[in-house]
């Protein structure tokens, strides 16, 4: 009996998908889906080698103050780092002092100790990087109503992380003659910048690096647009995910350690059977 | 209930005879896990996994137990409560990523559990109860898991809380109300927040009970083998302790190297991107997934995309969800083969390596794929054939099904000879 209940069940699920896939398949064959733009013309974020790549991978901290000078000078116009506090920036190789004086130049904000009224004071140590808007409407409102993406967890909150933070950086152009031919009615908007490495091809943040020697770097590194994108990624590694050296340090023993006692585990293993078949 | 020649607790110090006669847990434990235990001799290591999933659950509830001091479930700071976590925490990112990946881990080991019960027939008589206290243990695991995933309160922890409720939105008429009040509002929010975590802290502890009561019924009968034959005498069996404590250990430190080379060196490989953005109602994510060991349900949630007469295609899509787990409930009445072994059954091993196990594979694939074609035709011809084997086909074959000859006993499996009692009915 619970088998024939069984088999009708059975006979009831399957029945449906057989509906559905029909109906699919029909829909399929008589409306095929029409090729998109972002179909087409998007592209996979170009290789990016990184000193933090793979397992045995370190952070570069010359790359990573580079790459914090041209957030601090580009992106922080209209980019919070709201994660990141001025502390941890001793972990790219400042000392008590420079991390102060880096503190010191940004603006938080603050109350009047006299008055309580809302003001704004040097920011310290302890502070974390001010926000470049007041709240998500004044945002909007100053970049062509996108409010521009928080960047602390930036190359973790998207696929292929630094090598998409990078490419979309070095990726603008102008839209391909291909593209407007096939697809006319694809044409970026107003106030939108092509980019092959943004997901719908067409996006509101204007080339942020756009001319060598936008940055002055202070160890004489060359500010190429490809090399400030490079180490502007690097940096962003290390806001996203600040302990993975240590973790990296940490994973080598926790798997030397455990591979010893897997070797050892199988060698008791065969002791104990030794005089038993199985 | 154990054999009789199970070998039995006797206390030799002082005070070990003393607790014996007050409290006998070394009594307990001896008889469960150590040598009072007699375990099949010839089990392979398919059998290995029980064991494992033992250790993810113990990993689990410690590591999730530091976490929840650390994290605060509030719609407003569960995000920032994680990044905490993960930035000024001493060896918070350890933690979280053992939590992150350990779930993962669990759900590998317990797919690999179940799925040997599957091929060689673990949830015959007489261990019915073994496998539907195992089926109990699987959907807590993954309401747990569900409600785990929302914590972080990122993008896919809302959108999934979203989709996921909105299953029940699907049942006609008490539906929306039933979404509702599960959520404690219109949508995800605090109040759903903070009974996730609830929940999330309880369960685990519920699995653990649930888990007693799935190896208390095992030891009744005893485990099974891969010969599916029942333990006869005593030289088909060896005790649990010496020799699969050494056995499951050194296969534990393999499974534990496999897993910390995750924890340390790929631990956002199994994740989503879109949950290190922080939750926003306002913006829906291209693609909502959820995590990879729901795929497969999650396949079939979406392959039904038409309306089947008078059912609606979600409520469709939400019944064969469900049911493709309920039916595990029923496997032991529909397959009536009174071999257990796949390895005796040449039908039903010809459907379960080329029909089951490339169907579950397709499914684990496209539940995570887009919902476009060709995906969506391909889960449909997956999940025909996973309805289909468990409906049909398994209660099929083991009516048609001419089972191999069977060994007289484990002896003879494993040593080519046993001496048959001179009652014995021929095998």
């Amino acid at each position: 009996m619970i088998r024939i209940l069984s088999i009708l069940v059975g006979l009831f699920f399957t029945v449906a998908l057989a509906w559905s896939f029909g109906n699919g398949a029909y829909q399929a064959i008589t409306e095929p889906a029409a090729p998109t733009a972002e179909h087409e013309f998007h592209k996979h974020p170009k290789e990016l080698e990184l000193a933090s790549n793979g397992a045995f991978g370190k952070f570069d901290k010359a790359q990573l103050q580079r790459g914090f000078q041209v957030y601090k000078e580009v992106c922080s116009a209209c980019h919070s780092l709201r994660l990141v506090a001025f502390r941890d920036l001793k972990q790219l190789g400042y000392n008590d002092d420079e991390v102060k004086a880096i503190a010191a130049g940004f603006q938080v904000p603050g109350l009047d100790p006299a008055t309580g009224e809302a003001n704004t004071r040097p920011g310290l140590a302890t502070d974390y990087f001010p926000k470049p808007f007041a709240n998500d409407i004044a945002a909007r409102a100053a970049n062509n109503n996108a409010v521009p993406p928080d960047l602390s967890l930036m190359t973790k909150a998207r696929h292929d992380g630094a090598a998409y933070v990078y490419s979309l950086l070095t990726g603008y152009q102008n839209q391909p003659a291909e593209l407007l031919k096939k697809f006319p009615d694809s044409k970026t908007g107003p106030g939108l910048h092509y980019n092959p490495y943004f997901a719908n091809l067409n996006l509101a943040m204007a080339p942020p690096l756009t001319a060598e020697g936008q940055v002055t770097f202070g160890d004489g590194t060359k500010s190429t647009v490809p090399q400030m994108a490079k180490d502007v990624s690097a940096f962003l590694v290390w806001t996203a995910e600040p302990k993975l050296e240590k973790r990296h340090q940490t994973g080598w023993p926790v798997l030397l350690f455990l591979l010893f006692a897997t070797v050892l585990g199988n060698l008791a293993y065969r002791n104990v059977w030794r005089n038993e078949k199985h | 209930m154990s054999f009789p020649w199970a070998k039995t607790y006797n206390p030799q110090h002082p005070f070990t005879k003393w607790m014996d006669e007050r409290l006998p847990v070394p009594r307990l434990v001896y008889n469960a896990v150590g040598s009072g235990y007699p375990v099949p001799r010839n089990l392979n290591y398919w059998w290995n996994f029980g064991f494992m999933a033992l250790t993810c659950l113990a990993l689990q509830i410690v590591t999730g137990i530091i976490l929840a001091m650390h994290y605060a479930a509030n719609a407003g700071v569960a995000f920032d409560s994680v990044e905490h976590i993960m930035r000024d925490v001493n060896w918070g990112w350890m933690l979280r990523y053992a939590h992150a990946n350990g779930a993962s881990a669990f759900f590998i080991v317990i797919y690999i559990h179940i799925f040997r019960g599957f091929y060689y027939g673990s949830y015959k008589a007489p261990r019915e109860m073994v496998w539907l206290l195992g089926v109990v243990i699987f959907l807590l695991m993954m309401a747990t898991a569900f409600m785990g995933y929302v914590l972080p309160w990122g993008q896919m922890s809302f959108w999934g809380a979203k989709v996921i409720t909105g299953l029940f939105g699907a049942i006609p008429l008490v539906g929306e109300p039933i979404q509702q009040w599960l959520l404690g509002g219109f949508a995800p929010d605090n109040a759903a927040l903070n009974r996730f975590f609830s929940l999330h802290y309880l369960l685990p502890f519920v699995i653990v009970g649930v888990v007693v009561l799935h190896i208390w019924a095992l030891h009744i009968p005893g485990s099974s083998n891969p010969t599916g034959v029942e333990v006869k005498s005593e030289s088909d069996t060896v005790p649990f302790y010496p020799f699969f404590i050494a056995k499951d250990g050194w296969t534990l430190g393999a499974f534990l190297f496999l897993y910390t080379a995750l924890v340390f060196f790929a631990p956002n490989m199994l994740g989503h991107p879109d949950n290190y953005i922080p939750a926003n109602p306002m913006s829906t994510p291209a693609h909502i997934v959820p995590e990879w060991y729901f795929w497969p349900f999650y396949a079939i949630l979406r392959a039904f995309t038409f309306d089947f007469f008078i059912v609606p295609a979600k409520l469709m899509g939400v019944l064969a969800m469900f049911g493709a787990i309920l039916v595990w409930f029923f496997l032991p009445w529909l397959d009536k083969s009174p071999v257990r072994s796949g390895n005796y059954r040449p039908l039903y091993r010809k459907f379960f390596w080329f029909g089951l196990i490339p169907a579950m594979a397709a499914l684990f694939y496209l539940g995570g794929a887009a919902a476009a074609e060709p995906y969506v035709m391909l889960s449909q011809i997956a999940a025909f054939y996973y309805f289909a084997h468990f409906l049909i086909i398994v209660p099929i074959v083991s009516s048609i099904e001419r089972p191999e000859p069977l060994p007289f006993s484990i002896t003879e499996a494993v040593l080519g000879h046993d001496e048959k009692p001179a009652s014995a009915p021929a095998a």
